[in-house]
């Protein structure tokens, strides 16, 4: 291995794991006021929603193939299907429009 | 007592690796692909494993990888990491409103495998989430980045064009199962995933945001937004 390369890989480490563990060391048993205490349990859905659009739409050149996956997702996870049925259901859909 | 503990901590474990079982299916394309591309880019197999054992963290990885190829210099490549991957950093704070409170060391420990991935399903969670719970549910994630990514160097170019396509809608797939039962039940939730996806539309493709950058602004937007209305809203009285 490279050394320059192994340094760039461990400082890559650095400062990506600093953001994930700062919050959690630093506001251990600290309660924050409710109006930050509210935004933060907001923050998990608002970031699906960032999370999936428009990134599913822009997965393939041919956006008929996001729209699919998001569809069937959306139809399997709303009659309440689990997680990995929801993936695997999305990812059957779109194995099979790519054979057509 | 003791025993009743152990079979807590183990029985948490495992609920976290079950729900592990559909981020580590994938993060498959996607570290397959990682593997294969830091090959072609010119990574020796270790380098390209180490990379993920110790950066895990998909996109900025990729960025890392093209970066080499265009001979960027390792501080901009570090320090680009960096600006992608402050999103955590909220992600993290949101964790940690629903974390219990486990051994500071531990925390410090599972905070290491925070990605979008891991972060929204453990934040879906019914309950709060303990360190065994992602210890359980990281253990997944991670072993797939990390296995799928070495395979992928040694093998890459024979995983067949059209399941990779098909699999890279996945992670998105598990994202729409993670937000739809609690859309059906808040109608908060449709405000907040509903703002965020047209802010981070807008941000991306009208401004272009850098995309972890997106994510954030689009985020916090939303989620100040509608804590702002829904409390307005409750003292004024109105029903939900």
């Amino acid at each position: 291995m490279r050394s320059e390369i192994v340094w760039m890989i461990v400082a890559m480490g650095l400062v990506t794991y600093i953001p994930r563990m700062l919050p959690l060391a630093v506001f251990h048993r600290v309660k924050l006021p409710p109006f930050f205490q509210g935004v933060l349990k907001n923050v998990p859905y608002a970031t699906l929603g960032a999370l999936i659009v428009p990134g599913i739409f822009l997965i393939h050149e041919d956006r008929l193939f996001g729209v699919l996956g998001f569809v069937s997702a959306f139809i399997a996870a709303w009659l309440g299907a689990n997680v990995i049925v929801v993936v695997l259901a999305s990812v059957l859909v779109l194995s099979l429009y790519a054979m057509i | 007592m003791e025993t009743v503990l152990t079979a807590k901590k183990s029985s948490s474990f495992r609920q976290g690796a079950q729900a592990g079982v559909s981020i580590a299916i994938g993060y498959m394309p996607i570290a397959l692909a990682f593997g294969f591309l830091a090959k072609t880019t010119g990574l020796s197999l270790w380098e390209a494993v180490l990379m993920s054992v110790i950066v895990f963290a998909g996109a900025s990885q990729y960025i890392a990888l093209n970066l080499l190829s265009l001979g960027t210099g390792a501080f901009e490549i570090v320090l680009t990491t960096f600006i992608l991957n402050i999103r955590h950093f909220l992600m993290s704070a949101s964790l940690n409103e629903k974390a219990e409170l486990d051994a500071l060391w531990k925390k410090a420990l599972y905070a290491f495998g925070i990605t979008d991935e891991t972060f929204s399903v453990a934040a879906t969670k019914e309950g709060t989430v303990n360190a065994s719970y992602m210890f359980g549910l990281i253990a997944l994630s991670y072993g797939s980045w990390v296995v799928n990514s070495g395979i992928g160097y040694l093998v890459g170019s024979k995983v067949p064009e059209n399941l990779k396509e098909s699999m890279s809608v996945a992670l998105y797939a598990m994202f729409v199962g993670l937000l739809v039962p609690s859309l059906k039940k808040q109608r908060k939730v449709i405000w907040l995933a509903g703002l965020a996806a047209i802010f981070n539309s807008i941000s991306l493709l009208v401004f272009h945001v850098p995309k972890g950058w997106a994510i954030v602004i689009a985020t916090l937007l939303a989620s100040v937004a509608v804590q702002y209305f829904s409390r307005e809203s409750e003292e004024n009285g109105d029903a939900q």
